[in-house]
């Protein structure tokens, strides 16, 4: 105690560093600009998502008229005289067209005069959504008296998820072009998912990475990820549809060229994932005496799975949203209904998006917008399904 | 002390990584259930020479062998001997504990199962067990077999990989460091299994550790700069060695 002696109170401070503060404004700039960079693109991406709600939320209601229908011979011949004059241009000439069908299946119809809700036109529709709409004065007037006594309601628009494209805008859904997307992408996978994953197997696990074969294969697989999509549209009209006499329009066709361009990223995300199995784990299995196929196909393969999942589900999400190849395949054909194989016509969601967005009627409008949502949320749902496989199959260490 | 058979022969063994020469006429007489350790400075082809006996070296592209690994009366290098078998009856236990993200259970009954020597049931339990009781770890994983092998400490998980590496039933293991990355008392209960496992089998041992060979090894051999430099009883090497570099890194003047 007796030796302690006391700390002068104005001590140098040993750590002084003159460039303190000039360090302390660096690193603030540069967070500044790091922070101002994620808040542009959450912008951008919070105004193109609000602008697509807003445009597409209205197509998931569809107009409905309530109306008199009188089912007989002669109206069954002359949709049109199926109901009241003054009512025909308010509703749909597609619904009208469907009533044949409809009495078919139900013939207790025939003979008979119902009140039902029948779908309205996409004019009426428009002016109920407050959108430009087209329609004389003499039906204007029709159509407010309707409203007056509660005979027009907006209705769930089950048409848009149970129908095909059609040239009557309020007739028209994404159904064919949900199931294109689907057979295409089903070839795809099967096609690419196999190749791919085996491509990487061979490349990181076989191969000799010094041989001059290993690295002409690298080389042409990164050319392949950087060549253009379009490109490979071509290549599949060249190949597939002229020289193999594949069915054009075809999800076969479509699927095939996706194939060839997802297999890049397969490639190059499962190799990713082989290589950052520990070599402990190889070298475990050969010191118990494994044969290489053995080690790889029960050691390797499972703990590379979660990385080779993800990377295969994120080339699968790249070539659903593709468009550029397919149009050159003819997969942006007008298909009303839905293909019900492979070998059928069939169209895909971006590039229904892509023919609606250049109709004419104002209804076309929210329904582009409305199929965007529809491809988004498939694509959100595809990417989170990718989150949740790499985390439910990740090993700890 | 006598001396017991010789195990493995090594006859004038070179290896060569791309052009740069690991391993220099070696010349080593291994002995039939006894523990030779191999100790010497970082790369001086310990480890190399190590994995030269269960050719594991043939995984690495640029390596080139020659000479002879006689074992029980074969060479291992011969062309008409497939290395996949020779890895069946010269186990390795590695540095790291490595076992297999699969359960206790899978991780010892996965290459005897693969390798036929047991069926699945009653007769794959029973090796598990056994292998398991082997390696001392059997009351400590009796009620987790299915618990991961990733999920036990590291002297546990070592000691899992030694279980399961006598499941193969090899003859002989080859230990690379087993213990350098193991606690003190788990690294005690390695090598007390080390030497209760030496009546079955023959041990070869890289090791880091001095004590630990002097502890433990029956034979040590100090390699440098890829030259066997002294081969003899442990109690020569530490307490009469003939070679100066010998005495100079045992008493901790290199190395």
């Amino acid at each position: 105690m007796a030796n302690f002696t006391p700390i002068k109170k104005k001590e140098k401070n040993i750590f002084y560093d003159p460039n303190l503060s000039k360090r302390h404004a660096k690193a603030k700039i540069f967070k500044g600009i790091a922070i101002s960079a994620l808040i542009m693109s959450l912008l951008f991406l919070f105004i193109f998502l609000s602008d697509m709600v807003n445009k597409g939320v209205g197509a998931f209601k569809q107009t409905y008229i309530q109306v008199e229908v009188t089912y007989n011979a002669k109206t069954l011949k002359d949709t049109r005289q199926l109901i009241e004059r003054k009512y025909r241009t308010l509703i749909s000439r597609a619904w009208l067209r469907d009533i044949p069908r409809l009495v078919k299946e139900n013939p207790e119809l025939m003979n008979t005069t119902q009140v039902v809700w029948a779908l309205a036109d996409d004019q009426v529709d428009m002016y109920m959504k407050n959108q430009y709409y087209k329609i004389r004065p003499k039906h204007k007037a029709t159509l407010l008296e309707l409203i007056e006594n509660n005979r027009v309601e907006k209705h769930f628009n089950t048409i848009f998820f149970t129908k095909g494209d059609s040239k009557i805008a309020e007739n028209s859904g994404i159904l064919s072009a949900m199931i294109g997307t689907i057979l295409t992408l089903l070839v795809t996978m099967a096609v690419a998912f196999p190749i791919g994953v085996a491509t990487a197997v061979y490349l990181e696990e076989f191969a000799d990475p010094n041989s001059k074969l290993s690295s002409f294969i690298e080389i042409n697989i990164n050319n392949l990820a950087a060549i253009p999509s379009i490109l490979f549209g071509l290549l599949g009209l060249a190949i597939f549809i002229n020289l193999f006499g594949m069915p054009r329009s075809s999800a076969l066709v479509g699927g095939l060229t996706l194939a060839l361009m997802t297999l890049p990223i397969i490639i190059v995300s499962s190799r990713a994932a082989l290589r950052s199995v520990p070599a402990s784990i190889r070298q475990a299995g050969y010191g118990l005496g494994l044969t290489k196929i053995q080690v790889v196909r029960d050691h390797v393969l499972p703990l590379a799975f979660p990385g080779v999942m993800t990377g295969s589900i994120i080339g699968l999400a790249q070539a659903m949203g593709e468009t550029a190849p397919l149009i050159i395949v003819g997969m942006i054909a007008f298909i009303p209904d839905s293909p019900t194989s492979i070998l059928d016509a069939a169209t895909v969601m971006p590039a229904q998006i892509f023919t609606w967005a250049g109709m004419p009627e104002v209804a076309y409008i929210e329904r582009t917008a409305a199929g965007i949502l529809v491809l988004l949320s498939v694509l959100i749902s595809f990417n989170a399904f990718a989150v949740y496989l790499r985390k439910k199959f990740e090993v700890k260490w | 002390m006598k001396k017991n058979d010789v195990k493995i022969d090594v006859k004038k063994l070179n290896l060569w990584y791309g052009s740069k020469q690991a391993l220099q006429d070696l010349n080593i007489e291994i002995y039939e259930n006894q523990i030779t350790a191999l100790i010497g400075p970082s790369g001086c082809g310990k480890s190399t020479f190590l994995r030269c006996l269960n050719r594991m070296n043939d995984l690495v592209s640029s390596a080139k062998i020659e000479g002879e690994v006689v074992i029980d009366s074969k060479n291992i290098y011969d062309k008409d001997v497939d290395e996949v078998s020779v890895r069946k009856r010269i186990g390795m236990v590695f540095q790291q504990p490595n076992p297999f993200p699969k359960s206790i259970y899978e991780n010892v009954a996965y290459a005897p199962l693969k390798h036929g020597l047991v069926s699945k049931g009653k007769e794959c339990d029973a090796l598990v067990e056994k292998s398991l009781r082997s390696a001392g770890i059997w009351e400590e994983v009796k009620d987790i077999l299915t618990q991961p092998g990733t999920s036990l400490s590291g002297g546990q998980q070592q000691r899992l990989c030694i279980a399961r590496t006598i499941a193969v039933k090899p003859d002989v293991i080859l230990m690379d460091e087993p213990t350098s990355a193991l606690d003190p008392i788990s690294t005690e209960k390695i090598e007390a299994l080390m030497l209760e496992l030496k009546k079955d089998y023959t041990i070869v041992t890289v090791t880091h550790n001095m004590q630990q060979a002097a502890r433990i090894a029956d034979m040590t051999a100090f390699f440098h700069l890829g030259d066997l430099v002294e081969y003899d009883e442990t109690e020569t090497i530490f307490l009469n060695p003939t070679k100066q570099k010998t005495e100079d890194y045992i008493t901790g003047r290199f190395g």
